[in-house]
Order: C-alpha cells, then structure tokens, then sequence
C-alpha cells in the first residue's frame, strides 16, 4: 500500500525538485536554506499527497514549497526587514522613461541577480513562477493563493521594478 | 481605453494572457502610443534576460537521492504511526490503522521507537532474501537438515554462535545455511522451510538493546525482527503472517 502510493508520488512529484529547489532558493537565497525547505516540502507533500487529483504536479508541489518557504522565512528570519514597495517612486520613475529601450547585455546577469534578490518575496515569487517556470496567471494565482488580479499587478511592478533597478546599478557602475 | 488602462494590461499583453478582443485593442494602441510601446518592449527584454538559464539554481547533484531517502523514512514512521515530534507523522489516518491492524496481529506489541537505520536495515534484509532465491545455488552454503551441522559450520565464520533450532516437529524443517554481510558485519543466514515458502533468518551481533518483535512489509514480504541479548534477528519470507508468526515465536521460544 505504502510502497504505490511511494510510487505514484515518485512518478508525479519527485520529478519537480528542480523547480522546487529553484523557488526556495530564490525566496530563500541561500543554498543550504533552500535544500532544507525543500526536503520539508517534500515531506508535506507527501503528507497531503492524498489531496492531489492528478494534473499538474508541479504547480501542486510549488505551492507547498511556496507555503514552507514562508513559514521557514518567519521562524528563523524574523527580524528581516521587510521591503516595502514604493510605488510613489516607481511610477515616477516610470513616466520619466523615455520610449528608447536600453539594450540590457548578458554581462549585466549578475546585476539582474542583485536585483531579483532585492525584490520584494512575493513580487520575486511571482517573477520565477512566471518568468523560469513559465506558469500560467491562472496557475500563479493558484500556488501564491491569491486572486488572477493581483498576479498581473504583482508581475507588472515587479517587472518595472526590476528594470529600474538595473538601470540604476549601471547608473552605478557608469 | 486610456494610457492608464492600457498599461494595466501591458503585462498580461506581453505574456499572451489576455483574450483576443483585448488583445487586438492593444495592438491598435501600441502602433499609436510610443509610450506603450517602450514599456512592453522592456517587459519582453527583461523576460528575455530571466529566461537565461544560468539564473536558473539547480539543485545539488543528491538532493534527489536524500529527498528520496527522507520521503521513504518518513513513509516508515508513517505506516508504524509513529507520533512523536516529526511534523509530518500527525496525518495519516490510513497510517495509524494498519499500524493498528499489525499491533491487533501482534497482540499489542510495542513498537519501538523508529530509527531510520530500521529502514535500511529492511531493505539490506529484503536484498539478501531476495538474493539467496535468485538462483538455487545462492540459497545455502551449508545444505543440512541437522541442527548439530549447521550450528558448528558457523564457527569462525560469524562473530557468535547461533541457536539453530530444530523445527521439523512444528512444520519448519531447516534446510541449512549461508554467511551474509548486513549492517555492515557477517550474518547467519538460517534457512528453514514452509511447504514451497522459504524462510532466511538473519542474525548478526548488535549493541541495540532488546525489542520485542515487530512485524514489517516490504515488497510483498513480511518481515520480524526483534533484538534478543546482543543478537538483532530479522526473519524474511513470502509466508503468510500467521504462520511467519508462528514460526518467529518458536525460535524466540
């Protein structure tokens, strides 16, 4: 009994890590952190295994490691500071923006990592599931449990935000 | 639609999410807003740069391999219904009741406490047993029905002496026996017969303290172990519960 149902889940779930392991240590941006989450993950997973009807596994599996990652992130980094969202600012900024569009260059991946780090949780949650997952809204909504509506709105400022962001660390570095 | 409206929606433009209607309405405003158009350019290019795959964190080369580990301890715990302070054991109603099923077959008897080394030690158990059918001439090294061959043929071959008993009267006849290595030290391997079952009993010498017997299943087979004065026993066959049980109380008799 165990062993198929062991089965069924190596089958449907295990096959995911990947994506697993790449959610928790963007949220959690540490590689032993994220390894730890993701082992939990699993092990919830296979706890509720029972509530999975079929479908997409992966989508399935990321909201637990979502939902574990944020319960770690309160247990053992409490004190982090959360970053609030200026959107004074970036819709300032936004305007200011002229039609050209800067050519972003490979080079500028390690900036880009910077900036993704920096990201709020949620709106850095949003850009993985969206950008490296290549989830659905409507499969986004779902593993961050909120409604269609916020996920464009998340996806949109975090998208500017990220694009000022790296404007300004080459403004930086120039 | 205004400037407003239409770069709410920029971003589900750009990811292809919106419907037709929408959709086309963008596109007659983007060939009129230079604005517009900046912004959905940017978002394709930076979804461009995230979709490079060195941004993409891999999991280290044996998170699979420990994931699967945990998940089959975890799995253990779980069907022995173990509730101690692993925060997964709570659930499993399913779990609980075949835990109870087994411990009504047992008469209540205690489940130790569970270690992840029982679940390694099962399935070196299960590889040996599995092994010794293979092929017949896998099945003994010393073929004798006798008590008083098989006992002596282990001195200096295992770090003890074990009790080979004879169970012919009951309906167990020995057949004989083999070395094995498990738990990472020689073992005897006793092997008796039910009929056309075959029965591998392991014993190997080990610190653990005494634990009265627990039943296993593993792959279709039933396993009992227990630790008895320094000699920990696993005993593996295809037989029925029943009699494997039968079978396991008069060696501990």
């Amino acid at each position: 009994m165990r062993d198929q149902r062991l089965e069924r889940f190596d089958q449907t779930i295990l096959p995911h890590l990947s994506a697993a392991f790449n959610l928790a240590r963007w949220l959690t941006r540490n590689d032993h952190d994220a390894e730890d989450v993701v082992q939990e993950a699993y092990l919830r997973a296979y706890q509720f295994f029972d509530g999975f009807h079929g479908g997409d596994g992966r989508a399935w599996l990321l909201r637990i490691v979502r939902n574990t990652c944020y319960s770690w992130l309160e247990k053992n980094r409490p004190r982090e500071p959360a970053v609030v969202f200026d959107e004074t600012k970036h819709s300032a900024e936004q305007k200011e923006s002229g039609p050209e569009v800067p050519l972003i260059a490979r080079e500028d991946r390690e900036m880009l990592r910077r900036a993704l780090e920096e990201l709020p949780p949620e709106f850095r949650e949003t850009i993985v599931l969206r950008e490296m997952e290549g989830l659905s809204y409507k499969e986004i909504a779902a593993v961050s449990g909120v409604p269609m509506g916020t996920v464009m709105s998340r996806l949109a400022r975090a998208r500017e935000r990220l694009y000022e962001c790296l404007a300004a660390l080459k403004r930086e570095e120039t | 639609m205004t400037c407003e409206e239409i770069r709410g929606l920029l971003s589900p433009y750009a990811d292809g999410e919106l419907d037709l209607v929408r959709d086309l309405e963008i596109e007659q405003h983007l060939r009129e807003c230079p604005g517009c158009a900046a912004a959905v350019a940017r978002t394709r290019s930076m979804s461009t740069l995230l979709h490079d795959p060195a941004l993409y964190h891999k999991p280290p080369a044996d998170l699979h391999r420990r994931v699967r580990v945990s998940l089959r301890q975890a799995g253990g715990a779980r069907q022995r219904g173990r509730r101690v302070s692993l925060p997964w054991s709570w659930l499993g109603v399913v779990g609980a009741a075949a835990v109870l099923i087994a411990l009504a077959l047992w008469g209540a008897l205690q489940g130790r406490s569970v270690l992840a080394r029982d679940e390694l030690l099962a399935r070196e158990v299960v590889a040996a047993h599995v092994r010794s059918l293979m092929l017949s001439s896998h099945t003994l090294d010393v073929e004798s029905s006798d008590q008083h061959t098989v006992k002596p043929w282990f001195i200096g071959k295992v770090d003890f002496v074990p009790e080979v008993k004879n169970l012919e009267p009951q309906g167990f006849p020995l057949t004989g026996g083999r070395l094995e290595y498990i738990d990472d030290r020689p073992a005897a391997a006793l092997v008796y017969a039910r009929a056309k079952h075959i029965i591998n009993v392991f014993i190997w010498r080990s610190a653990d303290k005494d634990c009265p017997p627990e039943f296993l299943e593993r792959q279709g087979y039933h396993l009992i172990r227990w630790t008895d004065s320094e000699r920990m026993f696993w005993v593996i066959s295809d037989l029925n519960v029943k009699e494997l049980r039968e079978f396991a109380e008069l060696l501990r008799r």
